[in-house]
């Protein structure tokens, strides 16, 4: 019955109706039925191939990856098989009693997506006259209608992985699940690289062994990889006993689901915007270009304006704000506004009644604008494939192409946006590469399986491992993760009669008590943020009033709590668009007034919070090398790093180059790796401590994304000169070894790692709203759980998983070490007399401090000039 | 009440205090959180919280089971270095009321040597209202001593020269942008309060409204604890949470 059918790729849209009409002719069962065909008609569309395609590897029960721009009807194309096999399940009699479970799951990373798809379906359900229920389930979802969906579950459930995990936790929720037939991943580009494609491909590989004949979509825009993306879509097979070391996975070939790749459409037309002003040296604002922003957005339509921070977004959006001489309608949109706020911004954009929305990735993925007609990214995009999302957000037509400007905030950013241009035209992608599971996910995993009921642990072990991410775990560090989740995991084994996990005489693991599940399902998650606090509008009492500060005004969104730390009583700040004025701390609110202020005081930038990615700073190093390639740069920048040669040197593409000078009393080492932020930041932390034991007495250090500077009491430059400095010594890979691990015994960023891997294992709770004035002295500082940890049992499994994340997370290790190793034997020493002009975006970096009023502001744009004038005069 | 002790030993090392009067006896303030009261040869030790691990794992929270050693060894330093002939254990000693059956037969030997020769007077607190099992030591609800009282909780409109624990001060300095958090003393100079000296445990910063019946606003100070010293701030430089 299932004939085989040879795919002709060349096949386009246009031909997909006679093709259909070809296959409708030959087989008994078309793969579109008439009313479908119909429907397609009715809005004046043709089934494009990939969708026809889709169906295709749907009847032959193949699953099958997706790889498409946006716009190419990608959603529908998932969904499509699904609807066509529930329109031929026949009508559900009225009033049956007989139950029938989901039969697609959809799974997006967001649940704003889920509510938008729900939507989007609903047209060709309605149109086609399909009696299909659909039905969403997020953490929003009303208790009652979640128990109502166990009992009566809908025929598709569009949801999140939170959601997956807490279904799969419980014994009623697996038999929800039991018999899924397809199970479709959108975004899945997105979901791979975080703990959450870990628990998700944990819940996968549950799903498949609940539902034998599970067949799974994912749904991506354009990867470096696609291979790891239909590993992780289908059941892995590894050996019984894997390597030692989860990164040499034994050579078995990996099982891939099929690849359908739509070719982009259009080509983007992106230029970079050739300011008329003077570029900045530093600084992520881009408060030059305003004005020259406000024009482009009066130029067209709709624009989308992307940041990298919410704290760029407020301060994007106020300087727009000041200069929208006509009242152009312009919106705000980032995560920490308020969701109320948020959703009306969304649909006043969907419904087309804005011209821009100054946004942070909060809008990279997913919900369709329509009418977009160009997106503008201010700053550094930060990766190629990044911007080509984000440039994808414009225009969802295929066959049109993506309008794009880029805005480089400073001269840095300018080679940046160079390097990301040519890598859009060439084709390029840098998406990161597929993570290997982390233990703490699966803690969280373990325990989810056992709150359903016993487990056997070699069953579970082999499920975990068809998961791609967990592929390669060995036996050992199953089993102390299973000792962990029982028992903590430690060497001093005090808490067995307290396990949380018992032993059956067959051998299985059952929880020692329900109250256990409900922990569990409080904790269930990857994803940790930062204390929050909300923040609510109320009347000043600056203005005399003696009134107690008022109640009831209204919620404007949350803030970190580490920022409203830093303020005092009167303090300015952008939030929301607004200035606001902090009025004081009640309990977990942030009190704030309308400011009269002119000048705010920004929450201090706080880096781009992607880190620059491999391809874009080889890109950059490329060109800062190779003089020839400056001709497409503009004059202010091309004049720059001429006198960066002839002054001092330029980095070459594979080695480094270090300056060393004196400056005001003290002496800088300037080195340029190009390797982002945080490796830098480990770097000059690892550096201070052996330059302080090599007597150079090192005062401090700065890095951003494409250098760091250290400065210290001691000459650097006549030690190197002389050679009690090695500089091949200090750039040594040994450093990762001893003083690496002496750094991070008291390593605050390692401490925050820790931190949400704890949480995230289960061994510390959330903090739930309103469990805040149960007293913080009673509570349990992850800090002191970290030290006490890292001094008696180094070796303990969550240490384990803050070290695997450390190495790719804030500290961004493994970066660093590929570093060390590129500059090996090619370090270049450049004693100068004064700073050079490649140094004075980082040389501008030291001192940042909050900025209270104009005369700081004045101070230091007198000190930024000074130094422009030494290095440039 | 206290008894004649004619041990005098030379110490290793003068451990540095910070001298401060309360109720006009001088007491010296240890950065390891600990008082010292030279007149009496007495240690105060407050809120120690043993066995605050086991106390969650019993609950399902399997915190490190490392805390009482870590404390015990910190509090081991503390009398070698003082070698005091008294020692107050100023309240929750324990972590629970039953904390102290749980305690494992190793460092139950441990404390029972750091008790010999001395007087060891257990102070009830909230979390261990009852004297501890098996253990050395009188127990009582407080203790007057010279011109101080020795109290667990401290009570609004007490008489100047009461020590107190139970609230585990700390504070926060805000300077360049930064900010540190460290556990303190905190004093106004009739009564004191002491820093939580077990190894798990956490702080309430001194400008929450919990500590409104006992300082007035503004006018009292802390000592920060730091590393071989402690660090005076007056109240008013200080920082909320």
């Amino acid at each position: 019955m299932c004939r085989p059918m040879v795919f002709d790729p060349r096949l386009d849209a246009l031909s997909a109706r006679a093709y259909l009409l070809a296959t409708m002719d030959a087989a008994a069962s078309p793969l579109l039925p008439e009313s479908f065909l119909r429907w397609f008609e009715s809005r004046g569309w043709q089934p494009r191939a990939h969708q026809i395609e889709l169906l295709e590897m749907a009847r032959q029960r193949d699953s099958v990856l997706l790889v498409a721009p946006t716009g190419a009807g990608k959603t529908l194309a998932g969904f499509l098989p699904s609807l066509v096999a529930l329109a031929a399940r026949g009508k559900r009699k009225p009033g049956s009693a007989g139950r029938r479970g989901v039969h697609t799951l959809y799974i997006s990373p967001l649940k704003a997506l889920a509510v938008d798809i729900a939507r989007n379906l609903e047209a060709p359900v309605a149109g086609i006259g399909l009696d299909i229920r659909i039905e969403t389930r997020t953490g929003d979802t009303p208790s009652h209608k979640r128990q109502r969906q166990k009992h009566v579950p809908p025929d598709i459930l569009l949801t999140t992985p939170e959601q997956i995990a807490l279904l799969l936790s419980d014994a009623q929720g697996r038999q929800m699940l039991s018999g899924v037939d397809t199970i479709i991943l959108d975004e899945l580009h997105a979901l791979v690289t975080s703990k959450r494609g870990d628990l998700l491909s944990l819940g996968l590989a549950a799903l498949r062994r609940l539902s034998p004949g599970l067949r799974s979509i994912g749904l991506s825009a354009t990867v470096a990889e696609p291979d790891d993306l239909r590993a992780y879509l289908v059941g892995q097979t590894p050996d019984e006993t894997p390597d030692e070391t989860p990164d040499e996975i034994p050579g078995t070939e990996r099982a891939l689901a099929g690849l359908v790749t739509v070719a982009g459409g259009a080509e983007p037309d992106i230029t970079i915007l050739d300011t008329a002003e003077r570029l900045p040296w530093s600084g992520h604002s881009a408060r030059h270009a305003v004005g020259e922003i406000y024009r482009i957005i009066k130029d067209h339509r709709t624009s989308l304006v992307f940041v990298n921070t919410r704290s760029q977004a407020e301060a994007l959006f106020q300087a727009l704000w000041h200069a929208n001489d006509e009242n152009l309608p312009i919106a705000l949109h980032h995560g920490s506004l308020d969701v109320g706020q948020r959703r009306k911004v969304e649909a006043a954009m969907a419904a087309g009644t804005l011209r821009a929305i100054v946004c942070t990735s909060s809008l990279d993925l997913g919900i369709d604008w329509g009418d977009v007609d160009l997106v503008v990214n201010v700053g550094a995009p930060k990766g190629a494939s990044r911007l080509a999302q984000r440039i994808g957000r414009a225009n969802h037509r295929m066959d049109e192409p993506s309008r794009a400007i880029l805005v480089p905030a400073n001269r840095f950013e300018v080679l940046e946006c160079q390097a990301a241009l040519a890598a859009s035209r060439a084709g390029h992608q840098d998406t990161p590469p597929l993570r290997t599971g982390g233990l703490d996910v699966l803690a969280q995993h373990v325990l989810g399986c056992a709150c359903a009921g016993p487990f056997d642990p070699l069953e579970l072990y082999r499920e975990i491992r068809s998961a791609e991410p967990y592929r390669g775990l060995a036996w050992e560090q199953f089993e102390q993760v299973v000792d962990f989740v029982a028992t903590g995991g430690y060497a001093l084994r005090t808490y067995e009669r307290y396990s949380r996990l018992k032993r059956e005489e067959d051998g299985r693991f059952r929880l020692s008590h329900p109250k256990i599940a409900q922990q569990y399902r409080l904790n269930v998650g990857t994803i940790v943020e930062a204390p929050m606090l909300k923040v609510r509008l109320v009347r000043s009492k600056a203005d005399g009033r003696r009134t107690p500060v008022g109640r009831g005004g209204r919620w404007l969104g949350e803030i970190e709590e580490w920022f409203v730390e830093q303020l005092s009583l009167g303090d300015t700040f952008l939030f929301a668009g607004e200035i606001l004025r902090f009025e004081g701390l009640r309990e977990n609110e942030a009190y704030v007034s309308r400011g009269r202020a002119e000048a705010p005081k920004i929450p201090s930038y706080q880096g781009g919070k992607f880190p620059l990615s491999t391809y874009l700073a080889a890109s950059v190093r490329a060109m800062v090398a190779d003089p020839r390639s400056w001709t497409a740069l503009p004059d202010q920048v091309r004049e720059w790093l001429e006198i960066q040669q002839l002054r001092s040197a330029l980095p070459a593409p594979d080695g480094l180059l270090v300056e060393t000078f004196p400056r005001a009393n003290k002496h800088y080492l300037v080195c340029y790796p190009f390797d982002g932020r945080l490796a830098h930041q480990t770097l000059g932390m690892l550096l201070t401590r052996r330059l302080e034991r090599l007597g150079a007495r090192p005062m401090g250090f700065v890095a951003n994304d494409y250098a760091l500077a250290v400065w210290c009491l001691a000459d650097l430059g006549e030690m190197i000169g002389c050679g009690r400095l090695s500089l091949a010594e200090l750039f040594d890979e040994d450093m990762l070894g001893d003083d690496l691990d002496a750094w991070l015994a008291e390593s605050s960023l390692m401490k925050r790692t820790f931190r949400n891997c704890a949480v995230i294992a289960g061994l510390i709770e959330r903090r739930h709203p309103g469990q805040e004035k149960s007293g913080r002295q009673v509570t349990i500082s992850s800090d002191l759980i970290y030290d006490v940890l890292h001094r008696h049992e180094p070796d303990h499994i969550l240490l384990q998983a803050t070290w695997q994340d450390a190495a790719t997370g804030l500290l961004d290790i493994s970066r660093l070490g590929e570093l060390l190793r590129r500059i090996r034997e090619r370090i270049t020493h450049t004693p100068l007399a004064r700073v050079s002009p490649l140094a004075v975006p980082v040389m501008l970096e030291i001192g940042k401090e909050p900025v209270y009023g104009e005369a700081q502001e004045a101070l230091l744009a007198d000190a930024a000039d000074d130094l422009v004038r030494e290095a440039m005069g | 009440m206290r008894p004649f002790t004619a041990r005098i030993e030379t110490r290793r090392y003068a451990p540095v205090c910070h001298d401060i009067s309360i109720a006009g006896e001088l007491v010296g303030l240890h950065d390891s959180g600990a008082l010292w009261w030279p007149d009496q040869n007495t240690l105060v030790v407050a809120d120690l919280h043993f066995e605050k691990g086991s106390s969650f794992a019993r609950k399902g929270v399997m915190l490190p089971p490392y805390d009482t050693a870590a404390t015990l060894e910190k509090l081991a330093e503390a009398i070698d270095a003082f070698q005091p002939t008294r020692v107050v254990a100023l309240g929750d000693s324990f972590h629970d009321g039953e904390g102290s059956d749980r305690l494992p037969a190793a460092y139950r030997a441990m404390l029972t040597t750091l008790q010999l020769g001395r007087e060891w007077i257990w102070v009830t607190g909230n979390h261990d209202p009852v004297a501890p099992v098996g253990l050395c030591g009188e127990t009582v609800d407080e203790v007057a001593l010279g011109r101080l009282v020795f109290r667990h909780e401290p009570l609004a409109g007490a008489d100047p020269g009461e020590i107190a624990g139970h609230l585990h001060p700390a504070a926060r300095i805000r300077r360049y942008g930064r900010s540190v958090r460290r556990p303190c003393f905190a004093t106004d100079g009739h009564r004191l309060v002491m820093p939580a000296f077990g190894v798990l445990t956490g702080g309430l910063n001194v400008l929450d409204q919990a500590w409104k019946p006992f300082f007035t606003p503004r006018a009292f100070s802390v000592f920060l604890l730091g590393d071989g010293r402690l660090y005076p701030f007056t109240a008013s430089r200080l920082v909320g949470d």
